[in-house]
């Protein structure tokens, strides 16, 4: 399936990650997962949530720059070679994955990956006809606190 | 450099353009003697000309132009209203004044005699800039204390074409009066070019299709990127003209058609491009600040006026015919010159810089301190939406992509920071570009 990822750009220095996270919990907005990418300079912060919409509406009003990019996420049977088995997947079909983060599912003893490809939908068809499915979004959030 | 002249637009509109160079030596100078006996009715003058003992009589030859005294803005503010008028009263024939940086305007006039230089000194640009008889000019800027609405407008008359007085503003009425009265010819500062064009596709007309061939731009600063960019969106060529109020406004200096400099008016100016710092003379072509004294000018007589304004001056022949020096575009203010490890950097270099990235001008900040022996440059750029991106990739590139241009541009190596949105501090009016931590002296 694919979600709505929100990006935001951070400079990396003391207190500027907390700031965005403090907006968020202060709306009430609970976080499904999120990944950081950075430089001595600067960082990406990436987030997944439940209401992107407002999340985003959220942290734009407090003055951040948030970029919405549609990702897809995968179910990982949480055992060795999970996900080594999707890699060569999506290598045989030639995709590029720009960047993935994962989290686990305490309950199910399974892990969701996120990807991000150039084109989440060819990406989609490729998983689907390898019989490697997409988490439901209802499923991979009902699992939620 | 191009330096191809279409025959068509040869055309000179004063003689005075191509005196052979002694010729216009001698006039000059015959010119600088009489206006040192002027200006000896200027009380700031007359004191100091006579504390170094100076009359019309110690100028022997131009070089002797260097030890008469520097004007500068300061001055003229300290002595307004008209302090420094050269003639009684009842001969001033019209006040003009800049709004400076400072709010309240600085006046100059001038006698029926200037008006009637000043239209002759926009005509010869106007000309050089393809203007004939037959067309017709819309003026689109103010009528008023700013000095370009009527320089050009009786600059426009003198060579016989129409006038439009459009004046600034109302952009969709500037397009319909185009519509309907086909002018040939755009007067305007070249930023508002560009919004005509911009009105122009708003209202569904292709700029490209409107009756403009040739455009005249002056009264700001404006880049080489800009005027392909106008030339492209209207579909014309477009002329830079350089002049400022205290001297006379439009007309100290205009394009020919060689579009390579801008030919000083050397027989009504004497311009000097001096080391903002040791005013001294540069080498010729080497960027400096512009020093002019006005040769002909009745009620407002200038000796040595500090522009402030940084471009080059060469003597190098031009295709066109006209033997008078030209000037480079203004690079920049000597205020705010940057010398960055022996290379000179206006901030208007780095945003020509940052437009080239992003097609507009981001909030930024330049910081230059000296670590060690080198001098650094960082260049912090507030990101904005649409040059974010969630790949560190292209977020690395556009670093990589601003510094390229920044060097292309200014020449010198800096490291670019982005930074949050708002994080720059905003300052009302003229901005603070530039932070030099270098110079810490505190007299």
């Amino acid at each position: 399936m694919k979600l709505q990822q929100l990006s935001l750009f951070i400079e990396n220095r003391p207190g500027h990650l907390g700031a965005p996270l403090e907006a968020l919990a202060a709306a009430g907005i609970n976080l499904v997962t999120l990944s950081l990418a950075d430089t001595a300079q600067f960082g990406i912060l990436r987030l997944i949530v439940r209401d992107w919409e407002r999340a985003k509406q959220v942290l734009e009003r407090a003055g951040w720059v948030v970029n919405v990019t549609e990702v897809v996420a995968v179910d990982v049977v949480d055992r060795p070679g999970g996900l080594a088995e999707i890699l060569k997947v999506l290598e045989g079909a030639g995709l590029n994955v720009e960047y993935l983060y994962a989290f686990a599912l305490r309950r199910e003893g399974r892990s969701i990956l996120v990807l991000r490809f150039e084109d989440p939908d060819r990406a989609l068809q490729v998983l689907d006809a390898a019989g490697l499915h997409g988490a439901a979004a209802e499923e991979l959030f009902s699992h939620l606190p | 450099m191009s330096t191809t002249v279409p025959a068509s637009d040869h055309r000179i509109y004063d003689p005075a353009e191509t005196l052979p160079r002694p010729e216009l030596a001698a006039l000059q100078l015959a010119r600088l003697r009489a206006l040192v006996e002027r200006v000896a009715q200027v009380p700031f003058y007359r004191d100091h000309l006579g504390r170094r003992d100076l009359s019309p009589r110690s100028i022997r030859s131009l070089d002797d132009l260097r030890r008469l005294p520097f004007t500068t803005k300061a001055d003229l503010r300290q002595h307004q209203p008209l302090g420094f008028l050269a003639v009684p009263r009842a001969d001033v024939a019209r006040i003009h004044g800049s709004s400076g940086t400072t709010g309240r305007p600085t006046f100059v006039a001038y006698t029926a005699g200037d008006l009637q230089t000043w239209a002759g000194l926009c005509a010869r640009f106007l000309v050089a800039g393809g203007l004939r008889p037959e067309h017709t000019v819309q003026i689109a800027f103010g009528f008023g204390l700013f000095t370009g609405g009527f320089g050009l407008h009786y600059g426009v008359e003198r060579v016989g074409a129409a006038v439009i007085p459009a004046a600034s503003g109302n952009t969709r009425r500037q397009l319909d009066i185009m519509r309907e009265l086909n002018p040939e010819v755009l007067v305007c500062t070249p930023s508002y070019a560009l919004t005509i064009a911009d009105g122009a596709r708003e209202l569904g007309i292709d700029p490209r299709a409107l009756p403009l061939r040739y455009g005249h731009f002056g009264g700001e600063p404006w880049t080489e990127d800009m005027r392909r960019e106008i030339e492209d969106q209207l579909d014309i060529q477009a002329f830079n003209n350089y002049g400022l109020s205290e001297i006379i406004g439009p007309g100290v200096s205009g394009e020919c058609a060689a579009h390579n400099g801008m030919h000083i008016q050397e027989d009504h100016f004497l311009v000097e491009c001096l080391d903002p710092e040791t005013l001294e003379p540069v080498p010729e072509g080497e960027p400096g600040e512009l020093v002019i004294t006005t040769l002909t000018r009745e009620a407002w007589p200038m000796l040595r006026y500090r522009t402030r304004d940084i471009a080059r001056l060469w003597r190098e022949p031009c295709p066109c015919g006209r033997t008078t020096m030209r000037m480079s575009r203004v690079a920049g203010r000597s205020d705010d010159m940057l010398i960055i490890r022996g290379v000179n950097v206006f901030p208007s270099q780095i945003e020509e810089a940052l437009l080239r990235v992003e097609g507009t001008t981001p909030h930024y900040l330049i910081e230059v301190d000296r670590p060690g022996t080198l001098d650094r440059v960082k260049v912090q750029v507030e990101i904005r939406p649409e040059l974010f991106s969630d790949r560190m990739d292209r977020m690395q590139a556009l670093r990589e992509r601003i510094a390229r241009e920044v060097h292309t541009v200014a020449g010198i190596r800096t490291e670019v920071e982005l930074v949050e949105p708002r994080t720059i501090e905003r300052f009302a009016g003229k901005a603070k570009r530039v932070v030099d931590r270098r110079n810490l002296s505190t007299d």
